[in-house]
């Protein structure tokens, strides 16, 4: 495998290179998920049926510690890359285990947030509103579940390994990933939550 | 026992009751020819584990041809049913189940793989790549959708089959038995495979292009490979949710596409157009770029027009996007949206049309070889054309009441999908067999079936047109003899007969040249025009022993007329990906997953949920770096392949 030292260690392969042009692409593909899911979102927001509609069961406070954490998340994780392209791995694993962290709390939170929401008769079943709205919600939050095992897995390896150009390009994808996650909740936040709220 | 009731079907027939012995009956000779030949190790280590895109693709081949007879049996026995009025041959039941499983098996699983096959082995030798971008994903694409495809192919023998229309729309596809949660689960499984090979193929045709292949030197399969691609990417997401969406209101109860509680049965024909149409586009496409190797080929001359060829496809690739409610005009969304979407689906004639005449100007001054292949390509053409005219005719809103849901519309989508896909497959076949095999088909045999396929064709389809405009409604299981519809539903009758014989000669074809045909034959039998016949027949794992330099769309006539030289510099050692059994697994894995949401088993489920999991944690931790082909190695094969 040739190793090109001019580039930045996850770029620093042609197999490298592929894979961060192919997530991106990936990347494409899941904007197109979810910009489905927001369409259905607003086609089905005020079929509520016989449930709730959205001010009455969106509370601010879990929300907005839902968006510090993950909002937060993104920013160690960018860190977390900054060091990796320093080839400093202690800090790095420092900042992707504070991600993960972060990344865990976020989940917790939410969790609880659709429990609360269940207690307060808007099940899955209820309505069109409530069907879409748990499932956007939990298709985000399935991702972040996904990209804490990841993370963790990338964490071994860089622990196993060290820094290489492989593990360092596993690092970044799942940085972009992540960085994805947060764009998609800044628009949860913003068209479901607080349009809902107004 | 209560059990294994569910597994019943609910609708019995001699029929299906036959088809199970025959599956049967083929499995254990299958497994007993495997066995007594001792060709499982052969089959794990060459084909199940296989990384190789020349292989995946053969093996996309032959899924395609096993479900073009399956869906082709379909469509016999509803020609069948119909040819004469009050027919008793099948019921409304059973009608229904058999045009559901044929719409979904044709375009899923026989076209698309089809031309998947035709991008897996084509792509890389066109532009000078040793494989796709991610050949590891691109077996476990191929095992997803295989497997997606063995589930729906089951259900007619476990559980019942799907009954509510390719397009399958809610509330039509309920719960009553099965076959909706079929529908939903098993093309999941494999749309989830074809995104992925939409991903790896734009990454392989942006990304490994031999040198000197700038974008405007791509030969026009690539660019139509590509075009795909993109249309594949931004498309199939919305079948993924519109699935998932669909799969939870039948398995958990949710709401979105209901009759109460808000309930909207409207998104799903939405959600679904807004792949579907755009999915007719990713057949239709790469079949262009098909047409415009061959015609080009055997007129002898460079393709006319490149750029607005490829101009046209990026125009067709957007609009296709833009007019997926020309599918339920008469569904009460209003004259003013109704008009836009009339003029966008007319407005995709226009790019359609310059492709058309561009291969006529190819063909114009050109000296025209017909062979096999050139001759489905200038059959294709006019009868094209014809579907592309009446299509334009059902984008006219207002008069679309008179067509939708009319055997017009059937006539229509089966007169540019039979001359536009099909045509071009087999056409495709014929030409790129010698490439994958060694041997020519037939000419005489497949001149035959291309002349068989098209009369059969016209006689099939256009009576369509005619009972359609006096009203003959689709997907009714019969009518009364007062219609009048009778003799000309004798006349499809005809033409599909007609049409089973000519697929039937293909196969004959096949037969016959494995055992006739010459062996000794150039690795360039067409005098072609393009990178992937500057490679030995058959190809050597790596493809290029030495990494072709290219100057034009049209490499190999460089060298034929300019004296190009393609390959400069010495033998290296080449890196190639090592074999892997994950795909294959964890696509079972898939399967069985499958299988345990469409019977509600819930403890399968989660467990194959895990097992799912299971094999994406040993790919992140596993160590596979590929391996090297020596110098020695490749001198070794390129000679014995260059005296061969
Ligand atoms: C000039 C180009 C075309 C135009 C203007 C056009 C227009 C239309 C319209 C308006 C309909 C809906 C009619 C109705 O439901 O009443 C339709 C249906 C359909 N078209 Fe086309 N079309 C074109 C080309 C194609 C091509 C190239 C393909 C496939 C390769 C295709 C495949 C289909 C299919 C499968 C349906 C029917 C789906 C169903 O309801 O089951 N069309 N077309
Ligand atoms: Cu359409």
């Amino acid at each position: 495998m040739k190793i090109d030292h001019s580039l930045p260690l996850e770029y620093s392969t042609e197999e490298n290179r592929l894979k961060i042009f192919g997530f991106w692409i990936f990347l494409g593909a899941e904007i197109m998920l979810f910009a489905t899911l927001f369409a259905s979102y607003f086609t089905l927001y005020n079929r509520t049926g016989s449930g709730p509609n959205g001010a009455e069961i969106f509370h601010i406070t879990p929300v907005l510690l839902e968006t510090i954490l993950l909002l937060t998340s993104s920013f160690t994780i960018g860190l977390g890359v900054h060091a990796m392209r320093l080839g400093r791995q202690k800090a790095m694993m420092g900042f992707f285990v504070v991600t993960l962290l972060l990344g865990l709390a976020f989940l917790g939170v939410e969790i609880f947030e659709f429990v609360t929401y269940v207690h307060e008769g808007a099940g899955l079943q209820t309505s069109a509103f409530t069907s879409i709205l748990l499932t956007t919600l939990g298709t985000h939050g399935a991702h972040v579940t996904v990209g804490l095992f990841w993370g963790l897995y990338i964490l071994i390896q860089v622990k196993r390994d060290g820094l290489t150009p492989e593990t360092g390009n596993k690092s970044f994808i799942f940085s972009l990933y992540w960085h994805f996650l947060d764009v998609v909740w800044i628009f949860i936040f913003s068209f479901i939550y607080l349009k809902g709220m107004m | 026992m209560e059990f294994f009731e569910r597994f019943a079907i609910p609708h019995p027939s001699i029929a299906i009751y036959a088809s199970m012995v025959a599956a049967g009956l083929t499995m254990i000779a299958v497994i007993a020819g495997l066995t007594y030949f001792k060709k499982w190790g052969y089959l794990w280590r060459e084909w199940i584990t296989t990384v190789d895109h020349k292989r995946i693709g053969i093996m996309y081949l032959i899924s395609a041809l096993l479900m073009l007879f399956r869906g082709g049996v379909d469509a016999i026995m509803m020609r069948a049913q119909l040819a004469v009025p009050e027919n008793k041959l099948l019921d409304a039941q059973h009608y229904n189940e058999i045009f559901t499983t044929h719409g979904v098996v044709m375009i899923l699983f026989m076209a698309m793989p089809f031309i998947i096959f035709f991008m897996n082995f084509v792509v890389p030798l066109q532009i000078g790549a040793r494989d796709v971008a991610f050949p590891r994903l691109n077996a476990l694409s191929f095992w997803l959708f295989f497997m997606g495809a063995m589930l729906f192919n089951i259900s007619f023998m476990v559980g019942g089959s799907p009954d509510a229309g390719w397009t399958s729309y809610f509330p039509l596809a309920d719960g009553e038995s099965v076959g909706s949660h079929y529908y939903m689960i098993a093309i999941q499984i494999a749309g989830i495979g074809t995104l992925m090979t939409g991903i790896n193929f734009i990454t392989t045709i942006l990304k490994m292009r031999a040198p000197g292949m700038t974008l405007m030197k791509m030969p026009m399969f690539t660019w139509a490979s590509l075009i795909t691609s993109v249309i594949i990417v931004f498309a199939f997401p919305v079948l993924t949710v519109a699935l998932a969406m669909g799969t939870m209101d039948l398995l958990f109860g949710t709401q979105f596409f209901t009759l109460d509680n808000g309930g909207m049965a409207m998104l799903w024909a939405n959600l679904f157009w807004v792949w579907g149409h755009p999915e007719v586009y990713i057949l239709i496409l790469p079949a262009f770029g098909i047409y415009s190797e061959i015609i080009s080929t055997f007129s002898r001359r460079n393709l006319y027009g490149y750029k607005s060829m490829v101009g046209s496809m990026v125009l067709i690739s957007l609009l296709s996007f833009v007019v997926w409610a020309h599918h339920f005009f008469t569904m009460g969304q209003g004259a003013f949206a109704n008009s836009i979407f009339s003029i966008t689906t007319m407005a995709i004639a226009v790019p359609t049309g310059v492709k058309i005449f561009n291969w006529l100007l190819t063909l114009w001054k050109g000296k025209i070889e017909f062979t096999t292949p050139m001759l489905y390509s200038t059959l294709f053409i006019p009868l094209f054309t014809l579907g592309g005219v009446t299509g334009v005719m059902l984008a006219m809103s207002a008069a679309d009441y008179q067509y939708h849901n009319t055997m017009f519309l059937v006539a229509h989508f089966h007169n540019v999908i039979i001359p536009g896909v099909v045509f071009a497959m087999l056409a495709g076949l014929t030409f790129y067999w010698p490439k994958m095999f060694g041997f020519m088909l037939n000419e005489k045999i497949g001149k035959w079936t291309a002349w068989l396929l098209s009369i059969g064709f016209l006689l099939a389809f256009m009576p369509m047109y005619v009972t359609g405009l006096d009203g003959q409604a689709r997907r009714m299981y019969t009518y009364s003899e007062s219609t009048g519809f009778g003799p000309l539903n004798m006349v499809s009758f005809i033409g599909a007969a007609i049409m089973a014989v000519g697929f039937v000669l293909i196969v004959y074809n096949i037969y016959y040249s494995v055992r006739y045909a010459s062996r000794d034959i150039s690795a360039d039998p067409w005098d072609a025009r393009t990178l992937e016949w500057a490679t030995h027949t058959p190809v050597p794992e790596y493809n290029f022993a030495i990494t072709p330099e290219v100057a034009s769309s049209e490499a190999l006539w460089d060298v034929k007329k300019k004296d190009h030289v393609l390959f400069k510099g010495d033998y290296e050692k080449i890196h190639m990906p090592n074999n892997s059994g994950v795909p294959f697994i964890m696509s079972c894995i898939f399967f069985a997953w499958g299988f345990s949401l469409v019977f509600s088993l819930w403890i399968p489920a989660i467990i194959t949920t895990i097992g799912i999991f299971v094999c994406m944690t040993l790919r992140s931790f596993e160590k596979d770096h590929g391996h090297y082909i020596s110098v020695k190695e490749i001198e070794d094969t390129e000679s014995e392949l260059r005296g061969a």
